[in-house]
């Protein structure tokens, strides 16, 4: 897709086979904008493991799970650079996508809003059915038969009844419970789950990630989950990538950042959340808002929001290791070290 | 905050359609017995899952509908089927913040059009350039600047929009605002400056809010008291503090353990409610809640129980036969303990958003940093 390229003998080597999933130095640039919207992602999903990536709209969360899928439409967008390691094969991302025979098959995806991703036209077994007859061929009474018992494992009942219903006929949480149904028709070694409860209520949401960290439990799939809620990271992610303006800004074990978060936006968001323990008062914010691509300031993007940027900070920080696995970009983390703040 | 009441619903009940010529439709009960007060200058947090009645109930508390039994009474007026005159009077005095910033701004109108209509409806007295000074000072009221006024909704982001529905909302000066779901389509960055701002505005002008919402979080941050709302009724109503900490109905209590959040290293995530709330076209019979119940015993199935206090004089109402028997988990949500140089960081943060002078160390205080001049 990109005119600049690599020798092939200098892509890095297979990953270790516990990767299922590794991107790595991923850059992406919509046609049309100077400046790159996803600029140097790196993140490696394991087998069994839940990597929530998490970050507000526009932080470029969803066009790199997209890009991992091979969903951008074509014409769109230059990547610049990112080798993707999928299952101990890598692929260059600049010159091709993920083999299509993959998508929907070994690598599966759920989106935010179930109703639109579901065609209303065709009821629910069919559609789990389409799957398996895709990946897997075999007869429609096989498929059907797997699709029923999809429909058991995502904890749906009446599973017969619910074969022949149409989505309009179902509930929010039954319909993402479909869609999860159909991501898992071909047991996928990686799910990516781009903002899977936002559109749920609180009790339903609840059971939707219980339904996920079971799955994942039970068949080691490894999960990439995309969502901007602080509240569904902690209670089901491993790992964490915190993203802002196209970039990781911290990336670690999920105790480790919300103990011992590094990155000033890592921490505003955190001061952001209303918390049920603390009510009342003010809330601390992150002033302004996320600048348009082409605004994007050099250096680190984050310093035109930050609180404790300098003329330093127009220098691209690099990632500073915080200790098992954590890291954090930014020229002042740990904060304490480097900040005084006085009243 | 004074005690007494600006706002008063009794009986409230609203049913949908049942209506049509040759089939008729389904009933829908959306709101079924509803009383409630609201104390003025108080910010009054309706909460419950979809299709719980909430939005109906807002809209029937500010007579956007009529309510089909019952009686909703306004700083002493009975509003409830107001029309005319009046209902253009109580539009002045009470205003609404709708959730979409995006749909709910004329995108051919400028922001300064916007904010100076309500003036030109309910202040007509105003010359022109005494509405164009008063939209100025409202968008400075809510952090927008002047020259904002010649702007058009599509240039703004989203928080930014959300400032102008508020200013626009406030133009009348009314003495209630209704938030339905007023932050809920911000990030959460923006979304605190939104939730900051209400707050100084209920502060600093006196106002009285009542916000609709299904985050528990901004919930419990922003509201003095809470009502609970499970399939068009109210389960649990008391001050927020009561509600969150110590709730005593079964839902609310499902509620707060839906909260996501993080679980000791260890230790099994805890088992969730199950199923889903049933259609208000058919609410079951008894208490509506106790298709989900965990501790439905026979009675639940027949009889609806009436929202009651422990003691006459308590607050803390709830609308269960066995809350007694039934403990109340520690409401308080888990959070991971920050270690000791994190919430170091947290407060340098604070002080340096709230206004204090960062100071950069010399860098041989700092090992690992080069200089930084």
């Amino acid at each position: 897709m990109s005119s600049d390229h690599c020798p092939p003998s200098e892509r890095p080597a297979g990953t270790a086979p516990a990767d299922i999933l590794r991107l790595t130095d991923f850059k992406l640039r919509f046609r049309g904008q100077s400046v790159a919207t996803v600029n140097g992602v790196s993140l490696t999903v394991s087998a069994g493991e839940i990597l929530c990536i998490v970050g507000e709209s526009g932080c470029g969360k969803s066009v790199t799970a997209m890009s991992v899928m091979g969903l951008l439409p074509k014409g769109t967008s230059d990547v610049l650079s990112g080798d993707l390691s999928f299952m101990g094969k890598t692929y260059d991302l600049r010159r091709q996508n993920l083999p299509p025979h993959l998508r929907g098959n070994q690598i599966a995806m759920i989106f935010q809003e179930p109703m639109t991703s579901l065609n209303p036209a065709f009821s629910v077994g069919d559609q789990i059915a389409e799957s398996v007859l895709q990946h897997q061929g075999g007869t429609r009474a096989e498929a059907m038969q797997r699709a029923r018992d999809l429909l058991v494992k995502v904890g749906i009942s009446a599973p017969d009844q619910r074969l022949k219903e149409y989505p309009y006929q179902l509930s929010g949480g039954m319909r993402q419970r479909v869609m999860i149904a159909i991501a898992l028709a071909n047991d996928p070694k990686l799910l990516i789950a781009d903002e899977p409860t936002t559109a749920l209520d609180v009790t339903i949401q609840a059971q939707i990630l219980d339904l996920i960290d079971e799955l994942r439990r039970d068949t080691g799939m490894g999960t990439m989950m995309i969502t901007h809620d602080l509240g569904v990271v902690a209670e089901i992610a491993d790992n964490v990538a915190v993203m802002y303006g196209g970039e990781i800004v911290e990336y670690g074990p999920v105790r480790e950042i919300f103990a011992n978060p590094q990155h000033p936006y890592t921490i505003g968001l955190m001061s952001a959340m209303p918390r049920l323990d603390r009510p009342g008062g003010r809330l601390a914010i992150v002033p302004g808002s996320v600048p348009a691509i082409e605004n994007m300031p050099s250096g680190c993007r984050f310093r035109t929001r930050c609180a404790f940027a300098n003329e330093r900070c127009t220098e691209r920080p690099l990632p500073k290791a915080a200790g098992s696995g954590h890291h954090a970009t930014c020229h002042f983390a740990p904060l304490e070290d480097h900040i005084r703040v006085q009243a | 905050m004074s005690g007494d009441v600006i706002l008063r619903a009794t009986g409230v009940t609203k049913r949908f359609g049942g209506d049509g010529f040759l089939t008729r439709s389904p009933v829908v009960q959306a709101v079924d017995d509803v009383s409630l007060e609201v104390r003025r200058g108080e910010t009054f947090a309706i909460v419950g899952e979809s299709g719980c009645g909430k939005s109906t109930l807002a809209r029937l508390l500010m007579r956007l509908l009529e309510p089909t039994a019952g009686q909703v009474i306004f700083d002493g007026e009975d509003i409830s089927h107001a029309a005319g005159p009046e209902l253009t009077r109580l539009r002045r005095d009470m205003q609404f913040i709708f959730q979409d910033p995006f749909s709910s701004l004329n995108p051919r109108m400028t922001v300064g059009k916007l904010i100076g209509e309500p003036l030109e409806v309910h202040r007509p007295e105003l010359s022109t350039g005494e509405r164009r000074a008063k939209v100025g000072d409202l968008l400075r009221t809510v952090g927008l600047s002047d020259e904002h006024a010649n702007r058009y909704p599509h240039e703004f982001s989203g928080g930014q929009r959300q400032r102008i529905g508020i200013a626009r909302a406030l133009a009348s000066g009314p003495k209630l605002v209704i938030g339905d779901e007023p932050v809920s389509a911000l990030d959460v960055s923006i979304q605190a400056q939104v939730i900051n701002l209400l707050g100084d505005l209920s502060r600093d002008l006196g106002l009285t809010l009542v916000i609709i919402a299904h985050d528990l979080g901004v919930i419990r941050h922003m509201s003095d008291r809470v009502a609970v709302m499970y399939l068009g009724r109210i389960v649990e109503t008391g001050t927020a503090a009561e509600v969150f900490d110590r709730p005593r109905h079964p839902y609310t209590q499902a509620l707060l353990a839906s909260i996501p959040a993080p679980r000791p290293e260890g230790e099994e995530r805890a088992a969730h409610l199950l199923g889903e709330m049933p259609s208000p076209t058919a609410p079951p019979p008894g208490c509506r809640f106790h298709t989900r119940c965990p501790f439905a015993r026979p009675e639940c199935r027949t009889a609806i129980p009436e929202l009651a206090s422990a003691d006459p004089g308590e607050d803390h109402r709830v609308a269960c036969y066995y809350w007694r028997d039934i403990a109340s988990p520690d409401g308080a949500a888990r959070a991971v303990p920050r270690s000791e140089p994190a919430e170091a960081r947290f407060a340098l943060y604070r002080a340096a958003i709230e206004g204090g002078q960062v100071v950069h160390k010399p860098a041989g205080s700092a090992p690992a940093a080069p200089p930084a001049t």
